[in-house]
């Protein structure tokens, strides 16, 4: 059972084959034995998901299920869940139990999904390795001595380690496409505002939206159509309509026009992962499309701008955790300005530390145009590069990352080079477009992925894309040696 | 642009972090780093050009003014470090 796409176990609880309680069982068994290996979940509650199982099973029984009832699926521990404590990896928030629900949880609740436990991320989704987390990195399935990716890197490694048939990951400047590409896993980054923010923990919100990790294109579809929607409690939320996101995985990519941003393949891009990118752009154009070189001029400014906005709004974001209200206190306080600072250095890890003082810096007077106003700027100028293009293509690819997945340690003692891991996937975020990482080959057994980009709310091209290209390759099948595969 | 350290003190202190000592030094270096690489922005003509807030350009969605939610404060209180008769403790203020 552990093996199978969302999809088909969705067939094999229609037709009976198993229940939801035996197909929770053995996530939940496997878990329990494997995960210590790549440490992807900070909580599991398996009397919680046992129950939600019963309850699906009896749903099913009755004839009134979703597509997702009875699938267990894995939440990012970003989003707020009753009763369930809810970390964001973060030793502030280490004794957090909310008192309610994200919109996220909700709908996959309404909808009968079980909930598996939380993964492992990023502390506050600051990070590109998962090394940032209170809990330890999780660890990548295909090699647990290199970094699975992050934030979403538990989301990623346990799905990819079949501990988990898909996940929830959020992405601010690549959270979900970086830690999919080195896991060797699909996952996609909606439209700005799609997903409801609602109970998710904010990190810098014009960017952060949450998106589903699975490994197939399907998947990720069945799961988007149950987590998109107008929330009228995020006031960021879309009020676009949605639509059903299986309705055209089927369609042809005769006359698709593919555009190759330059600055994508050039300096910076390793030598082996550039020719999979290449191989991958080939089986696209053998379907029917055609490649069409395009250019996003501003592409070097990315990283800037990223970071001082990113900083500027976590800055802000980040101010509400005082240790008074919730959360982490530090020990007898000798006046309220001792609660506040010494309650936030020990809270907060180093990373999150760097980037509240970069964005306060950032914000503060004197420096306010410099920065912040310059960074929104240049923004729109990123934005625009992207408009532009979308006027002669339909879509947008190349490398989701710069290579394959590092060492674990390789880069955790210098916070700009971890920063240039994400320098493909930061623009989609400033730009607010849905982005896509599908698996496209591997380098020395590791894996790599193909980055997509749509046009605003395009994500039903996206994955009509990723699931045509995954028709005719098999890469989202790799699994990482010594685990089991095949009928299991 | 180049930080002092003492301008990473007072950050510090607007940002209400305490760093230890020890520490400024290195808290000191890594944020310089980050800030010479964000002063490529410097060199970008973007007169004329309207700051981005929102991807999308949305503007903010009113709702009508009407109650939605029922109080709960014992719930939200339950997880706080201190509280006693419904209000949360924090260090005496005021002498």
């Amino acid at each position: 059972m552990h093996d199978k796409s969302v999809a088909q176990l969705i067939a094999g609880l229609q037709a009976g084959q198993f229940s939801s309680a035996e197909l929770t069982r053995c996530f939940l068994d496997r878990i329990g034995e494997l995960d210590s290996a790549y440490n992807s979940f900070i909580s599991v509650d398996e009397g919680a998901a046992m129950a939600a199982a019963a309850g699906a099973d009896e749903r099913i029984a009755a004839g009134n299920a979703s597509p997702l009832t009875g699938i267990p699926i894995a939440q990012k521990d970003i989003f707020c869940t009753r009763g369930m404590r809810t970390s964001c990896g973060s030793r502030m928030l280490d004794n957090f139990i909310p008192p309610y629900n994200a919109t996220l949880i909700e709908r996959f609740n309404r909808d009968g999904a079980i909930m598996l436990g939380k993964t492992n991320m990023d502390e506050f989704a600051m990070g590109s390795s998962n090394e940032n987390s209170f809990y330890g990195p999780a660890r990548n399935p295909w090699d647990t001595d290199l970094v699975p990716g992050g934030s979403s890197g538990g989301s990623a490694a346990a799905v990819a380690a079949l501990l988990a048939p898909a996940a929830t990951g959020t992405d601010t400047g690549g959270s979900i496409r970086q830690p999919a590409a080195f896991c060797g896993i699909t996952g996609l980054k909606p439209t700005y505002g799609r997903v409801s923010r609602l109970g998710m923990v904010a990190f810098a919100s014009s960017l952060d939206q949450a998106g589903p990790m699975a490994h197939t294109a399907e998947d990720c579809a069945l799961l988007l159509n149950s987590m998109a929607g107008h929330d009228p409690l995020d006031s960021t939320s879309s009020e676009s309509a949605t639509e059903d996101y299986c309705a055209q995985l089927e369609k042809s990519l005769q006359g698709l026009r593919i555009g190759l941003p330059r600055e994508y393949f050039g300096e910076g891009l390793d030598t082996a992962t550039a020719r999979c990118i290449e191989q991958a752009l080939k089986e696209l154009e053998a379907q029917g499309a055609s490649l069409v070189e395009v250019s996003l001029p501003h592409s070097h400014l990315t990283i800037p701008t990223y970071y001082v906005i990113a900083p500027a709004e976590a800055s802000t974001n980040l101010s509400r955790f005082d240790g008074v209200r919730y959360g982490h206190r530090c020990e007898d306080p000798t006046d309220l300005h001792d609660l506040y600072t010494r309650t936030r250095e020990e809270g907060f890890g180093d990373e999150v530390k760097r980037r509240i003082l970069v964005g306060t810096y950032a914000l503060s007077a004197g420096y306010y145009d410099a920065y912040y106003k310059k960074a929104q700027q240049v923004r729109r100028l990123i934005k625009q590069d992207f408009l532009d293009c979308f006027e002669h293509v339909d879509v947008i690819a190349g490398p989701t990352t710069p290579g394959p997945a590092f060492a674990l340690g390789a880069k955790s003692d210098d916070p700009v080079a971890m920063y240039l891991e994400d320098v493909y996937t930061l623009a989609v975020n400033l730009a607010g477009l849905p982005g896509m990482s599908i698996p496209a080959g591997l380098v020395d057994g590791k894996p790599i992925g193909l980055q997509l980009i749509g046009q605003h709310f395009g994500e039903a091209r996206l994955l009509n894309v990723a699931h045509q290209f995954q028709q005719a390759t098999d890469w989202h099948q790799q699994r990482p040696a010594g685990l089991t595969g095949g009928n299991a | 642009m180049a930080i002092e350290q003492d301008e990473i003190e007072k950050i510090a202190e607007l940002a209400r972090i305490r760093i230890a000592p020890d520490q400024i030094g290195q808290v000191t270096q890594r944020i310089t780093e980050i800030l010479h690489m964000v002063d490529q922005l410097q060199a970008v003509d973007t007169s004329n050009v309207e700051p981005m807030a929102n991807p999308l350009d949305a503007t903010q969605r009113l709702r009508p003014d009407a109650v939605t939610e029922s109080n709960q404060r014992e719930a939200f209180q339950a997880i706080a470090p201190a509280v006693e008769n419904g209000l949360y403790l924090v260090p005496k203020v005021i002498e």
